[in-house]
């Protein structure tokens, strides 16, 4: 087989792996978009905050990874409770726009308060996730794969699942979708909000901390972690907001492309397309589809 | 199946008094309505019937007054507590979850009756699992019975209207309610549609032994199917009795015609 079809394999399979990790990070939104039709601007840092805490727990206690992971979630769920307690609470049935200006000031307070408690350096995050390259592809197929990106494809497709299961078949996902459709019918029939936020937000906490761990480990724990976010976006308009699998599917689709994009097309156009190529794509997309691949259509009585 | 017969008072509302800011919406309203019984509320636009309704289940929390419900007495309800007590509703301009089928509306219903933990319903297991099924047959039956069978999978958005207002009713009545808040349930039907509807609210009331408080404009449906019809004007309380008084009754009469200037 010729180089140039291995190199074709080797750019996808990072592309495809790339794409997961954008995933993860679109999920989070997915989540709370879903449950409450907000668009969540502090998704991003909620990811970074995830971090933060968690390699803080590590350094500052020399806390084992495993219990440092149980306790960050633990921390995840208490910045929901507040969040819910301290800002959604007063925002019952005001607009969509009000409830992301919200979600936008919410953003600088935690960066602000991540940066007074663990400090602002960027730090080295090491739970023992294998990375480098895969051995045996290396040896077998002269193939570079890395396995951290490996663990997180696993992982993603774990969480998606379970999620997936979550949102169809549970009263719980049921609850949430409920909410997100109408607030004073779903208290009509004694859905409590205020519960049904306070879950949202501590599983979109703890997907935000496994993304976290995922891109910290990758390439430490630092501040412009929370501009992961900016490349969630074009996967949202690719996907669907309302779709986890369409987080999934738009993530693997920017994250393939990206890279085809940066290797056949670049050279024509003096390269660095990558940074770009996901805004565009996501942009043909809206006028083409806007709901997304798997999104809801909104549909409209007159 | 014959209808049984009407019970002790279910609910009684004393005295409400609910304004906003300097507008009073109800005042010195009191209201009472027995079990099995099917109690209507009457009067002009703006003459305060939704409100009391938000009153009996919560969303407005009266200045004055007190409610009685099911022997318990309370200066004001909270929404959870109504649905957690039997009270369900429907509301006037349709509020059901758009995205969402029909069944999977109707399962909202079922909410309260549910009892698996989230770390259950996380794994989907067992308990989790077993419960749903049960609640389903549950659904299916309040399908049947309101021949929604066809739509069962469809987005309620899609939905024509008529058939959203039977979807409401039937989410209210998953939640096997004691007392149900029907909102202008026939609004903006047509002739057919109505009758349907009226046949549904009589069925539900005979069959289901549920008591029924409904807003309702066309008379006629209203002369027709309900016990007691209280009437509203100006958030006050206009006349009270069997359809038969209130028809005969001067105040309606002058509050819906006008007054006779001769």
């Amino acid at each position: 087989m010729g180089g140039e079809f291995m190199f074709f394999i080797e750019t996808t399979i990072s592309g495809v792996m790339a794409g997961v990790m954008y995933s993860l990070v679109a999920l989070g939104f997915v989540l709370i978009f879903k449950a409450s039709g907000i668009f969540n601007f502090a998704q991003g840092v909620l990811c970074l905050f995830a971090a933060l805490t968690l390699v803080g727990l590590m350094e500052k206690f020399g806390l084992p990874g495993w219990l440092a992971i149980i306790l960050t979630a633990c921390v995840m769920a208490g910045v929901a409770w507040l969040i819910e307690r301290l800002v959604l609470q007063h925002l019952v049935n005001q607009d969509p726009i009000i409830l992301f200006m919200a979600t936008i000031g919410l953003a600088y307070v935690l960066e602000g308060v991540g940066d007074i408690v663990w400090g602002s350096d960027v730090k080295v995050l090491d739970l023992g996730i294998p990375q480098g390259a895969m051995d045996w592809a290396w040896d077998n197929w002269n193939l570079y794969v890395e396995k951290l990106e490996i663990v997180a494809a696993f992982v993603a497709a774990l969480l998606v699942t379970v999620l997936a299961i979550f949102f169809q078949k549970t009263r719980i996902g049921r609850a949430l979708r409920a909410v997100a459709d109408d607030h004073q019918a779903a208290l009509s029939v004694g859905i409590s909000l205020r519960s049904i936020w306070v879950i949202v937000w501590t599983v979109a906490g703890i997907v935000a901390l496994v993304a976290g761990i995922m891109w910290g480990t990758k390439s430490g724990v630092q501040f412009s972690l929370s501009l992961i976010a900016l490349k969630a976006l074009p996967v949202l308009i690719l996907g669907g907001f309302t779709s986890v699998p369409g987080a999934i599917v738009g993530g693997l689709i920017i994250g393939v492309g990206e890279k085809w994009a940066e290797v056949y097309v670049g050279p024509l156009v003096g390269g660095a397309i990558e940074n770009w190529f996901a805004y565009m794509l996501a942009l043909a997309f809206l006028l083409v589809r806007p709901q997304g691949l798997f999104g809801e259509k909104i549909i409209e009585r007159v | 199946m014959a209808r049984q017969p009407i019970g002790d008072i279910l609910l009684k509302v004393e005295r409400i008094t609910l304004s906003f800011g300097g507008v009073t919406a109800l005042s010195d309203v009191s209201f009472t309505v027995r079990e099995r019984e099917i109690g209507a509320i009457i009067g002009p636009n703006g003459a305060g019937k939704s409100s009391l309704l938000n009153v009996i289940n919560g969303f407005y929390h009266p200045q004055d007054g007190q409610i009685t419900y099911k022997g318990t007495t309370r200066s004001k309800v909270h929404v959870h507590e109504a649905a957690r007590t039997g009270i369900a509703r429907t509301f006037q301009n349709i509020a059901l979850f758009k995205g969402m089928s029909v069944l999977a509306n109707l399962m909202t219903g079922r909410n309260l009756k549910m009892k698996a933990s989230i770390l259950e319903q996380a794994v989907y297991f067992g308990r989790s699992k077993r419960e749903e099924l049960a609640h389903r047959d549950y659904v299916e039956e309040i399908i049947d019975f309101l021949n929604l069978e066809s739509v069962r999978k469809i987005p309620v958005g899609r939905l024509p209207y008529g058939v959203q207002k039977r979807v409401e009713l039937g989410r209210a009545l998953a939640a096997q309610p004691e007392l149900l808040l029907l909102d202008e349930p026939m609004a903006g039907m047509n002739l057919e549609e109505k009758g349907d509807m009226c046949r549904f609210v009589l069925d539900v009331n005979e069959e289901y032994g549920v008591t029924i408080v409904l807003i309702e404009h066309d008379m006629a449906v209203v002369m027709d199917i309900s016990d007691r019809v209280t009437v509203l004007n100006y958030g006050k309380l206009l006349a009270e009795g069997t359809p038969d008084e209130v028809r005969a009754n001067k105040a309606v009469i002058d509050a819906y015609l006008g007054i006779a200037n001769d």
